[in-house]
């Protein structure tokens, strides 16, 4: 199976959320969501973060959007002012996510057009 | 009540900063019917607590004066009405300088109104004797932990008080804190006469608003494919067009750069959200995961369908507090061996803190080598970038010992490795820590007010 970066078939955007950050993954195709819905657990992320985010990762889905959205627990140095980090607010967090290599079939990389 | 078929709601300030540029070009570049400017993040309310306590007539958005000076003979041409939270926690001194300017440019019968109610600060021990412990969302803890360091407290009001203030016929209406997409649900609450058990309405005002709350970032701006953006420059920001059924669209004007498409709307409805089924107001609890998106032609996004519950009897209530102090600095280090000679610099300055007596605990220090791999941590780094910008920085509750660390950086310029310069902002100083304490109170213990004055 061909390996891609998840931005060949997703995009992505992130903020802060208290003391961790939101990283809402958005599916370029129908093909593409119920790949990543299946292969893009909050482990899978949870581990790709894991020099950002001490803490657990936690993925809800919005079907209507094929978005997946994860919640890092604690990727921001402290929450409010506290950080010391130059991403105090997460805004990296969602290119950082998109980096992830991911072994996709070539069915799927068909069907999902490219940014 | 006249009501209308539809209504044009524009954001023009994402946040306290933004360019000044969207909301002058929104009420000149196309038709408006309403124009919402957000200036409040949660810091911002402790920071112009601090500015009242200096001086009583500060503690609001000044950069909102300069606007409405700048826009006022348009907005009363066109008839654009206008909701800001640029009250803060001062609205009233935000109202007095707002009549000026329009005393200034000779308008008169023009109505501004003030809501109030959401500052709760000189409340606080009434509150707690009333029963409210305001026990952190997050920990659990009692407020009574920091009560002594509060230093802002506001409760985010909803959108009905904004409605009432454009009832009694207000053009300008200014709010401190509210919820964000409250700045668009009022004018719709307003125009089409939605009432407060219309759950799935005001669930979809409040995905409306949600969506424009960041002005451009919904029209190109911030958006993952971003070399498909034409004209960021001109960025156009963005314009609901809402029906009173509770479908919408996403527009911007005609001829305004940027890009608006399914892809780059939904970029923004997924930023800072949490649970998308259950995303709280004061007004509902709308469900982000209800609504159909599609494209109906270009620059134009449809969202029908949207529902929503009822919401809680609590509203959520953000508190700050003076949580300790921090500093940071940076210097540039040019190869070559840019990366080792800026782990040089960083250990030398923990080496000389140490000798002088000064030690900092590993979750109270940090080093960044900014250019070698810092935001894309564990991703994406090289050990050998052409040059590279050492940021460090402490906290902790001692301000000294913050501000002790600040007199070793600059040193190195003539004490560490060759190739140490960009010293140009000086010696770092100690700045107060803002903490946040998330918490609720009980809806019915917060009266909100509505008046409207007349220039």
């Amino acid at each position: 199976m061909p390996k891609v970066p998840l931005s060949r078939i997703a995009s992505a955007r992130s903020g802060d959320k208290g003391e961790g950050s939101n990283v809402g993954v958005m599916a370029r195709s129908d093909v593409a969501y119920s790949f990543l819905k299946e292969h893009l657990t909050s482990d899978v992320v949870r581990e790709h973060m894991a020099a950002i985010n001490e803490g657990g990762v936690r993925r809800y889905e919005a079907d209507n959007m094929h978005v997946l959205n994860f919640l890092l627990a604690d990727s921001l140095g402290g929450g409010g002012s506290a950080s010391l980090k130059t991403d105090a607010q997460g805004k990296t967090h969602g290119l950082a996510v998109l980096r992830l290599e991911l072994e996709v079939p070539q069915v799927v990389l068909d069907a999902t057009p490219e940014a | 009540m006249a009501e209308k078929d539809k209504v044009l709601i524009a954001n023009g300030q994402g946040f306290w900063g933004d360019s000044i540029l969207g909301p002058v070009r929104l009420v000149d570049e196309g038709p408006l019917d309403y124009l919402t400017l957000d200036y409040l993040a949660e810091v911002t309310m402790s920071i112009m607590q601090k500015l009242k306590s200096r001086k009583p007539e500060a503690g609001y958005a000044t950069d909102f004066v300069k606007l409405v000076d700048r826009i006022l003979p348009q907005l009363v041409e066109k008839n654009v009405k206008v909701v800001a939270n640029a009250g803060g926690v001062n609205p009233h001194a935000c109202k007095d300088a707002v009549m000026d300017v329009i005393a200034r440019h000779g308008k008169s019968g023009v109505k501004v109104a003030v809501v109030e109610g959401d500052d709760v600060l000189d409340r606080l021990d009434e509150l707690i004797a009333a029963g409210e412990a305001f026990h952190n969302m997050d920990t659990g803890a009692p407020l009574a932990n920091v009560r002594d360091r509060v230093t802002s407290a506001n409760v985010y009001l909803g959108a009905f008080p904004i409605a009432e203030a454009l009832g009694q016929g207000a053009q300008i209406v200014l709010t401190g804190r509210g919820t964000d997409p409250g700045l668009v649900l009022g004018p719709l609450i307003h125009e089409f006469g939605w009432g407060p058990r219309d759950y799935s309405l005001l669930s979809a005002g409040t995905v409306a608003g949600h969506i424009v709350e960041c002005g451009a970032q919904c029209t190109g701006g911030n958006y993952t494919d971003w070399r498909e953006v034409p004209d960021m420059a001109r960025i156009g920001y963005p314009v609901i067009e809402a029906h009173a059924n509770g479908t919408f669209y996403v527009t911007k004007h005609e001829g305004t750069g940027g890009l608006l498409n399914e892809d780059t709307v939904r970029h923004q409805l997924v930023y800072e959200m949490g649970d998308p089924a259950n995303y709280l107001t004061p007004d509902c609890v709308a469900d982000f995961t209800s609504f159909r998106l599609s494209e109906d032609g270009a620059s134009r996004v449809k969202i029908e369908g949207v529902t929503g519950g009822p919401p809680t009897d609590t509203y959520k209530v953000s508190i700050s507090y003076l949580d300790g102090w921090k500093a940071t600095g940076q210097l540039t280090v040019s190869g070559p061996d840019a990366l080792d000679k800026a782990k040089l610099c960083a250990q030398i300055v923990w080496d000389r803190l140490a000798f002088d007596g000064f030690e900092y605990a590993p979750e109270e220090r940090l080093e960044e080598y900014v250019g070698a791999g810092v935001c894309h941590a564990g991703i994406d780094e090289t050990d050998s970038p052409a040059e590279v910008v050492l940021r460090m920085g402490v906290k902790g509750p001692d301000r000294a010992k913050v501000d002790r660390f600040g007199m070793e950086l600059v040193p190195l310029v003539t004490s560490g490795p060759p190739g140490v310069t960009g010293f140009a902002g000086g010696r770092p100083k100690a700045t107060e820590i803002i903490g946040f304490w998330p918490a609720l109170v009980k809806k019915s213990l917060i009266k909100t007010k509505v008046t409207v004055y007349t220039s």
